[in-house]
């Protein structure tokens, strides 16, 4: 009888911490994997249009990304209104872009160089001048498989 | 009655369950990727003598400052310009060797002969919005995918997926190697009896 006699202390046993270890190296992990490493801060208003016939842009090491757009609003005062280029981390203006791609791409594998594609993240209220001129570029230094990069939806999500 | 502590959980096995939680995310998360329209641009060298191409092979998209869509000369809605387009590039108008025997168009005389034939020049003003401009080619390349989806769905029934999807399993990296090369041959011979030959002007200039 007396063994399963309630406890009459008030004391809590300790919880055993030895697994906070396993724990935090869990979420650590889960991060590490899950996060996908920017590797330049967005200078401009970036807000892709949708389209629905859409491709998969994956292999990471063949793309380099040119972004456009008007500058966001803390840069606004330093560079205006007008729709920028960035390139890597900074504004950059129409002709540097080719001297961009060569740079891009001598810094990929031989194998690599030929396959590339250019990425385009161009903010959805941007004139087609720009893009036409950033088109004009990329001939020139005969990166001509590019990619406009867009969000996945329907078109008229666009038009209003 | 001696006064005994609780015994301890068995804190062994928690390491196990970090693990197991560990590889179901591993397993489960996606990194998300980006997608987009891809496209190819024309190489800069001009050409020397350029093809003759007749006006009735020619679908013309014009795109102008105001964001109006001319389809042939007509104003348009985005809306009815995949139809438009659909209807082109399935026309068949051809006869003797230039006709087109899985067209399932009108074969108006009047309009293209044959998809390999047929080209959609897309002409934008510098003043043409982005977004505007993306929707237009969206529309231009799905009513692509459309015909082809159609047509790969006819030839290999047995597939039982559309041009798109098989498109969409043969670039995935996960695709074994035997499915890669019993779908490529497939979806080659239905690129090539649609072919996308979609050609952009050089943009309007403003004053």
């Amino acid at each position: 009888m007396s063994k399963f006699k309630k406890k009459k202390g008030g004391e809590l046993p300790a919880i055993s911490t030895a697994s906070l270890p396993d724990i935090v190296f869990m979420l650590l992990f889960f991060f590490m994997v899950a996060t996908v490493m920017r590797d330049s801060t967005l200078m401009v208003v970036n807000k892709l249009p949708a389209a629905d016939q859409v491709e998969k842009l994956d292999k990471k090491d063949r793309v380099m990304y040119i972004y456009a757009g008007k500058p966001s609003s803390r840069y606004e005062d330093k560079y205006g209104t007008s729709a920028k280029i960035q390139l890597n981390d900074k504004f950059a203006s129409v002709n540097e872009v080719g001297a961009f791609v060569l740079a891009e791409r001598a810094s990929k594998r031989q194998e690599l160089q030929n396959v590339l594609t250019t990425a385009l993240k161009v903010d959805s209220e941007t004139k087609m001048g720009l893009i036409q001129d950033i088109k004009q570029e990329l001939r020139k230094v005969s990166a001509l498989k590019i990619n406009y990069t867009t969000r996945v939806g329907n078109y008229q999500q666009n038009l209003n | 009655m001696a006064k005994r502590a609780a015994p301890e959980v068995n804190a062994g096995s928690m390491a196990d369950i970090a693990f197991l939680l560990l590889i179901f995310f591993l397993v489960t998360t996606t990194i998300e990727t980006d997608s987009g329209l891809n496209r190819k641009l024309p190489p800069m060298e001009d050409q020397v003598d350029p093809p003759i191409i007749r006006e009735k092979n020619i679908f013309t998209v014009v795109v102008n400052k105001n964001n109006q869509l001319l389809v042939e000369e007509e104003l348009t809605d985005i809306a009815d310009l995949r139809e438009l387009a659909i209807q082109f590039l399935d026309n068949g108008g051809g006869v003797g060797e230039e006709a087109c025997d899985y067209c399932q168009g009108e074969k108006n005389p009047s309009s293209s002969d044959n998809p390999d034939k047929a080209i959609i020049s897309l002409k934008n003003d510098r003043e043409t919005s982005y977004k505007v401009y993306i929707s237009v080619q969206n529309e231009l390349v799905a009513a692509y995918n459309d015909l082809r989806n159609r047509e790969f769905q006819r030839l290999y029934p047995s597939a039982g997926i559309s041009y798109v999807e098989a498109q969409k399993r043969y670039d995935d990296p996960r695709t074994s190697m035997e499915v890669q090369e019993d779908l490529k041959p497939k979806l080659d011979r239905v690129k090539e009896m649609f072919p996308q030959k979609l050609s952009e002007a050089e943009p309007n200039k403003t004053n």
